[in-house]
C-alpha cells in the first residue's frame, strides 16, 4: 500500500477514537446525571427501560434522532445549520490535547494547553451564532449572556494553567502528566515532585488555583450553578431554545463532551493525569486510560452533584465571582508560587 | 477595614454554605426513594373510599332508589313483576324479591363517585369499590351491565306477567260481568 495513503488512514482512525468514546461517554454520563439527580431528589428515575431503565439513554438518543427537524421562518438559516457544527467542532479538538494514556494523545504539540484555551473560544462564537440566528428574543439572550460568561471566566481558567505551568515548565499535557508520574504525592495539587520545603510552600496555593481551576471551569461549561446561558426557568432554554432533533442533539453532545474536557484537563494539570496514584502498582498504557477516564469520570459526579445542590447566579453576582473574587486570588497565587519556585528551586 | 472583613467574610460564607449544601444533597443520595413504582406497588386505598360501583345482584329487589337518589342519572334500572306462582327467593338481608331486574346499567363515566346511591339500598347490595382502574379505549365499555337475564329468560318474564295480567283482567271482566248480569235491587219506592 501507498505509504502516505496508509498513514492517511492511521491518521483519520487515530483522531475518530475520540468520538468513539464521547458517544460512549455520553450515554454513560446522560444515565448517571438522570440517576444522581433523582437519587438526591429520594426519587429512582427510569426503571422501566432494561435493568433500572440503563437502556433509556439510547431511547432518548433514538427520539432525538427521528424527530422532525425544525428551522424557524424568520431564522437565519446558514447561520443556524452551522452554529451545532462549530460548537462541537470546538469541543471536539480540545480532544486533540489530552493525553489519554502516555502511548495515546490525539496531537502531541508543545502549546498544548494553549491550544485548548484557543479553541474553546470557538464554541463561545458557535453559541452566540445560534443564539443570534434563532431570531428569538430567549436565544440571544442565553447567546449574549454565555459569550460574557465565557469571555469572564476564560480569564481566571487561563492564570489557573499558567500557574500549573510555572511549576512544571511546560504547556504541553503529556508532559505535565509525565512530571507529575510516580504516585499521588507528585500530584501538583499536593505540590508536584519538588524538594519539601517548597512542596510545602506550594501546597496552600496549589489547592486554592485547583479551586479556582474547577469553579472556573463550571462557568466554561455553562454547568449549574454558572447556566445561566441556558436558565431554563427564565430563558427557555437559552441559545438553543429553537433546535430540536439532530442539532440540539448536537449541543447537547458537545455541553457533555466539554464536561469532559474540563475534568480531564483539570485532572492532567493538578491529578497526574494518567498516572496511577500508587506509583509502579496499576501503570501502563491501558491502565492510564482507565485512571485519566476515572478520575475524570470523578469530577463529572462532582459537577452533577453541584448541580442538584446549587441554585443559579444572578449575571452581576456571576461577574462579580470571576473578576472580584477568582482574579485577584488567582493574582494572589501566582505571585506566590512565582517568589517561592525563585526563592527554593 | 470593615469593607476587607465584609470581602472574606462573604467568601468564607459563600464557601462554607456550598458544603453545607453538598453535604445534605450527598446524604440524601443514600436515602431511600420515596418512589412507588405504581403498576407493581400500589398504595392502599383508605377503608372507605369511594371508586366504582358493584351491584351484587342476587340482593337487588329492584326499588330503584339508588337511581331516584343519583344526581347524574347513571343508573339506570328495568324491573318486571313477577306472577303469584314464581318464587324469587329472598335477599340476604331476608327481604322479599318480588320483582324481577332485567336491566340494572351504571353508566361509570357519568358517575360522580358522590356515594348517595349506596345510603338508601334497603339491602345493601350496591357498595364502593377500591377498583380504581377501569380505563377504556371506547365509551361505551364504561357502561357496567350488573343484570344476569338472558333475553330468553326475560322473554319468559314478560310473557308470564302478561298471561298472568291478561288472566287478572278476564277474571274481573268476568267479575264485572256477573255483577251487571245480577239483577239489581228494585229501589226502595218513596213513599
Amino acid at each position: 500500500m501507498n505509504p502516505t495513503l496508509e498513514s492517511l488512514i492511521i491518521t483519520v482512525l487515530l483522531s475518530a477514537l475520540p468520538l468513539v468514546f464521547i458517544l460512549v461517554y455520553a450515554l454513560v454520563t446522560l444515565y448517571l446525571e438522570m440517576k444522581v439527580a433523582a437519587h438526591i431528589q429520594d426519587r429512582v428515575a427510569y426503571m422501566r427501560t432494561g435493568w433500572h431503565g440503563v437502556l433509556q439513554p439510547f431511547a432518548d438518543i433514538l427520539k432525538l434522532l427521528q424527530k422532525e427537524d425544525t428551522i424557524p421562518a424568520a431564522a437565519d438559516r446558514f447561520l443556524f445549520i452551522l452554529a451545532p457544527y462549530i460548537v462541537f467542532v470546538g469541543t471536539y479538538a480540545a480532544f486533540a490535547i489530552i493525553p489519554f494514556t502516555d502511548a495515546y494523545i490525539g496531537s502531541n504539540i508543545h502549546l498544548g494547553v494553549f491550544f485548548l484555551i484557543g479553541v474553546s473560544s470557538l464554541v463561545v462564537i458557535g453559541i452566540l451564532m445560534g443564539g443570534w440566528a434563532s431570531n428569538n428574543k430567549w436565544s440571544i439572550f442565553g447567546a449574549i449572556r454565555s459569550a460574557a460568561q465565557m469571555i469572564s471566566y476564560e480569564i481566571p481558567t487561563a492564570l489557573a494553567v499558567l500557574i500549573v505551568v510555572m511549576i512544571t515548565g511546560s504547556l504541553n499535557l503529556q508532559e505535565i502528566t509525565k512530571f507529575q508520574d510516580g504516585g499521588i504525592q507528585n500530584w501538583i495539587l499536593f505540590g508536584g515532585p519538588l524538594p519539601l520545603l517548597t512542596k510545602l510552600l506550594l501546597l496552600p496555593f496549589t489547592l486554592l488555583t485547583f479551586l479556582i481551576l474547577f469553579t472556573a471551569s463550571l462557568a466554561e461549561v455553562n454547568r449549574t450553578p454558572f447556566d445561566l446561558p441556558e436558565a431554563e426557568s427564565e430563558l427557555v432554554q437559552g441559545f438553543n431554545t429553537e433546535y430540536s432533533g439532530m442539532r440540539f442533539a448536537m449541543f447537547y453532545l458537545a455541553e457533555y463532551a466539554n464536561m469532559f474536557v474540563v475534568s480531564a484537563v483539570a485532572v492532567a494539570l493538578f491529578l497526574g493525569g494518567w498516572s496511577s496514584p500508587f506509583g509502579e502498582f496499576m501503570s501502563g498504557p491501558v491502565w492510564g486510560a482507565f485512571w485519566l477516564i476515572g478520575k475524570a469520570m470523578v469530577f463529572i459526579f462532582l459537577q452533577i452533584w453541584i448541580r442538584w445542590t446549587l441554585p443559579r447566579l444572578r449575571v452581576d453576582q456571576l461577574m462579580y465571582t470571576s473578576w472580584k473574587v477568582l482574579m485577584p486570588f488567582l493574582f494572589v497565587c501566582l505571585f506566590a508560587v512565582g517568589l517561592i519556585l525563585v526563592l527554593t528551586v | 477595614m470593615k469593607a476587607v472583613a465584609t470581602y472574606f467574610g462573604n467568601i468564607f460564607n459563600s464557601l462554607y454554605t456550598v458544603a453545607v449544601g453538598m453535604k445534605i444533597t450527598f446524604k440524601h443520595l443514600f436515602v431511600p426513594a420515596v418512589t412507588l413504582q405504581y403498576p407493581d406497588v400500589k398504595l392502599k386505598m383508605p377503608e372507605r373510599a369511594r371508586n366504582r360501583l358493584y351491584v351484587n345482584i342476587d340482593d337487588c329487589i329492584g326499588c330503584d332508589q339508588c337511581a331516584l337518589a343519583c344526581p347524574v342519572d347513571c343508573i339506570s334500572i328495568d324491573t318486571i313483576k313477577s306472577t303469584p306462582d314464581q318464587d324469587l327467593g329472598v335477599t340476604s338481608t331476608g327481604h322479599k324479591k318480588r320483582l324481577h331486574v332485567p336491566k340494572f346499567d351504571i353508566d361509570i363515566a357519568k358517575c360522580c363517585y358522590c356515594g348517595l346511591c349506596v345510603y338508601p339500598c334497603p339491602t345493601e347490595c350496591i357498595v364502593m369499590t377500591d377498583v380504581y382502574e377501569f380505563s377504556e379505549f371506547d365509551r361505551h365499555n364504561l357502561i357496567y351491565k350488573f343484570s344476569r337475564m338472558t333475553e330468553g329468560e326475560i322473554g319468559e318474564a314478560k310473557t308470564k306477567l302478561k298471561k298472568a295480567e291478561e288472566e287478572a283482567a278476564a277474571k274481573k271482566a268476568a267479575t264485572a260481568a256477573a255483577a251487571a248480569a245480577q239483577p239489581k235491587p228494585e229501589p226502595p219506592k218513596t213513599p
